[in-house]
């Protein structure tokens, strides 16, 4: 299995082949459906992001509470295909990588290439081996929303599948 | 008349809760076990069931969620028709779920369908009560996750399109969910009632164990057969490809209208969480 670390280098980006499994450590920022309605909805306003996207990776989820002790409770991947409305957009603001469950829109393969990013597929479900994953989990924006407000995680050893590479190729067979 | 009173109601309900948030059923346990056995060594699908075997017994030696989605908090109730509970039922019930998803760290999910402000405790449940014979209370949670209910659908069949309508729908139904779901995915699918009735019939057949067929040979047939067409659709653990998409179809029926034929399909994902207890 491929290690990487986060934020991710371009030239490591290229070089990964959709269908191989990787291993992540570093920072992503949590982010799903309330938050990046939120982001939108900033940048339409024209206003600041509370946090920059250039270079970053989003992690489609919304962890259990941390119990004592713990750095977070469990936290797998949410489907992804309910952000793709907001990814290109993103996209286009220097995001660099996505990790989620699940295929995405025509659209959102699209921009992946043009922007020479990246969607990791993580395991659906398996919340327990994910949440222990995380190190440390630091609120950064928009704590009203709860387990969707972003967080920037620091990971160890996050297993993945490349699922769309950079070049737009993809694991998941063509739309059915 | 046997009296149960309200708080004998909500301890029940936190405990099953609980329970049913820290694990998967045996049963899917053991069809995860098999499927992983069927897929290529070193495959994406391989790669996936392994770490969905591994999450669950993390999950249960560290007692943690084994999803982080915790799921609406669906309760099926079987009431006796000789029980007198003392309090509210449905009070009882909601402050059960409260107590356990704040206890136990699990994410509060529900929210206002518009606003989408979060009601912070994960209430109100979803209750289904059904009037029995006896003095008896049965109570199964099932907390179901949006993941896949979201991939759910209903379709009013005609007559005409019988068993064969039936199967498309299930089968279409799981092709159209994809990857989305978390494959390999159960169906609980009704079959028959009304528009309502219908989807609360592919909610309890979630309630059975996948494996398990329906005592009707035709309805078990179905199942079957179901069961064999999604898995040759290929879609595979996750959406990576492979043998395994489905690990169960349940179904069960009720009379309906001479003029209709309605079919739920209810996606579950491979995270099949489900406990009862009598009271």
């Amino acid at each position: 299995m491929k290690k990487l670390t986060l934020p991710l280098k371009q030239e490591e980006i290229e070089n990964l082949r959709a269908g191989e499994s990787v291993s992540l450590s570093g920072t992503l920022l949590t982010g799903r459906d309330c938050a990046h309605k939120r982001i939108c909805e900033m940048l339409d306003r024209g206003e600041p992001l509370p946090f920059p996207l250039r270079g970053e990776t989003i992690y489609y989820a919304g962890p259990c509470p941390a119990p004592a002790g713990k750095a977070c409770g469990s936290c797998g991947p949410t489907t992804s295909a309910r952000m793709d409305a907001y990814a290109p957009r993103l996209l286009e603001l220097g995001l660099k990588g996505m990790v989620g469950k699940g295929e995405r829109s025509e659209e959102v393969r699209a921009a992946i290439a043009n922007t020479r990013a990246v969607y990791f597929a993580a395991i659906g479900g398996a919340g327990a081996l994910y949440g222990n994953a995380v190190c440390k989990s630091e609120l950064i924006a928009f704590p009203d929303l709860l387990s969707e407000a972003v967080y920037r995680f620091t990971v160890k050893d996050f297993p993945c599948i490349v699922a769309i590479d950079c070049r737009g190729e993809t694991i998941y067979k063509p739309s059915l | 008349m046997r009296t149960v009173r309200a708080e004998e109601i909500e301890q029940t309900i936190c405990g099953l809760a609980k329970e049913a948030c820290l694990g998967i059923i045996p049963a899917c346990e053991r069809a995860l076990t098999e499927a992983a056995a069927r897929e290529k060594e070193g495959s994406a699908a391989r790669f996936a069931l392994e770490t969905v075997l591994q999450n669950a017994q993390t999950a249960r030696e560290e007692r943690m969620p084994v999803c982080q989605d915790t799921g609406y908090a669906v309760i099926l109730a079987e009431i006796g028709q000789n029980v007198h509970i003392e309090g509210s039922f449905a009070d009882a019930v909601n402050r059960g779920v409260r107590r356990a998803y704040e206890e136990n760290c699990f994410r509060k999910s529900v929210c206002d369908p518009l606003t989408r402000v979060n009601t912070t405790d994960n209430t109100p449940a979803a209750i289904h009560t059904e009037l029995t014979e006896g003095d008896r209370v049965r109570l199964t949670f099932l907390p179901k996750g949006f993941g896949s209910e979201n991939m759910s659908r209903l379709y009013m069949l005609t007559p005409s399109q019988g068993t064969e309508g039936i199967l498309r729908s299930i089968v279409e139904t799981v092709r159209l969910a994809g990857s989305r779901p978390c494959p390999p995915v159960v169906c609980g699918v009704g079959i028959g009632g009304t528009f309502d009735t219908c989807a609360l019939l592919a909610k309890k057949a979630l309630t059975r164990e996948p494996g398990l067929h329906h005592p009707r040979q035709d309805i078990a047939a179905i199942e079957r057969e179901a069961l064999a067409r999604i898995n040759a659709l290929g879609i595979g653990p996750q959406g990576f490809g492979g043998k395994t998409t489905a690990l169960g179809v349940l179904c069960e029926v009720a009379p309906t209208h001479i003029a209709g034929l309605p079919v739920a399909v209810n996606i579950q994902c491979h995270c099949m969480r489900c406990t009862s207890a009598e009271i």
